[in-house]
């Protein structure tokens, strides 16, 4: 159970958050930081597929964290969850085409290690 | 230009971080003297809402929601993961400080290898995706 509940954290976590950068990217760069600008983003949460289905994901990773600490340890569902962030650099460099060098790579494997041990 | 984006996406970092942090404090906050709320009733999270630490840590954490999605509009999404992992930190200080958490050794050493990935992540150019194919 707590394996299925672990997957069902990560995998919509992960692919939200790739979805959301696509959204983000298609919806362009925001260049100042007014009125128009927000009420350009909160349009295009509401209509743009990438946004909205990256904001769903997102949501079901949530409740499952919520789902998975009721069933496990803290010190179980942070470590594994942790793992995040390494799947979300490939998914980076194959599905969004980012230049991972030896720095990001390094990066990644320091965070999640870090996060590992803060969560002990 | 450059220049400009590197500044501009230190600064808009420094806004997802702290509102994460600030957010998720003041939140923790408020639920504490609202106490559990575990319900199918819409009742007590209405009533939960009209506590001000909830209040601030709702604003917080649609900040963060908003400022996050904007850093992605230029910054790579695994830029962006690395160095707001940094929230971990700055959460970690607040519940010491403010909360009196004692921090172990070992979540110490955790803190400084996140606080050392995401400053070498920091330091590469954060944007290096090609742009998207219009549809249009």
């Amino acid at each position: 159970m707590k394996w299925l509940l672990l997957a069902l954290v990560v995998v919509p976590g992960t692919v939200g958050d790739v979805l959301m950068t696509i959204g983000m990217k298609r919806h362009g760069e925001i260049e100042e930081f007014d009125l128009r600008s927000l009420f350009s983003l909160l349009w295009d949460l509401v209509r743009n597929p990438y946004l909205i289905t990256g904001i769903v994901a997102m949501a079901v990773s949530f409740f499952a964290l919520m789902a998975l600490l009721s069933v496990a340890q803290l010190s179980f569902a942070v470590p594994a969850t942790a793992s995040s962030y390494l799947v979300e650099t490939a998914l980076a460099k194959y599905v969004l085409k980012e230049e991972i060098d030896a720095a990001r790579w390094a990066g990644a494997c320091l965070v999640t290690i870090g996060v590992v041990l803060a969560s002990l | 230009m450059d220049r400009f984006l590197r500044h501009k996406t230190l600064i808009v970092s420094l806004v997802v971080i702290a509102s994460n942090a600030f957010g998720n404090y003041t939140l923790t906050r408020g639920m504490r003297d609202v106490g559990s709320v575990v319900s199918f009733s819409p009742l007590p999270y209405i009533h939960a809402m009209l506590d001000p630490w909830v209040v601030a840590g709702i604003v917080l954490l649609a900040t963060w929601l908003i400022t996050r999605l904007s850093l992605l509009s230029w910054a790579d999404l695994s830029y962006v993961i690395m160095v707001t992992s940094t929230s971990y930190v700055l959460s970690a200080v607040l519940a010491k400080i403010f909360l009196g958490e004692r921090i172990s050794l070992i979540r110490w050493t955790g803190i400084v290898l996140i606080s050392l990935g995401a400053f070498i992540v920091a330091r590469t150019f954060p944007s290096t995706a090609p742009e998207p194919e219009e549809e249009e």
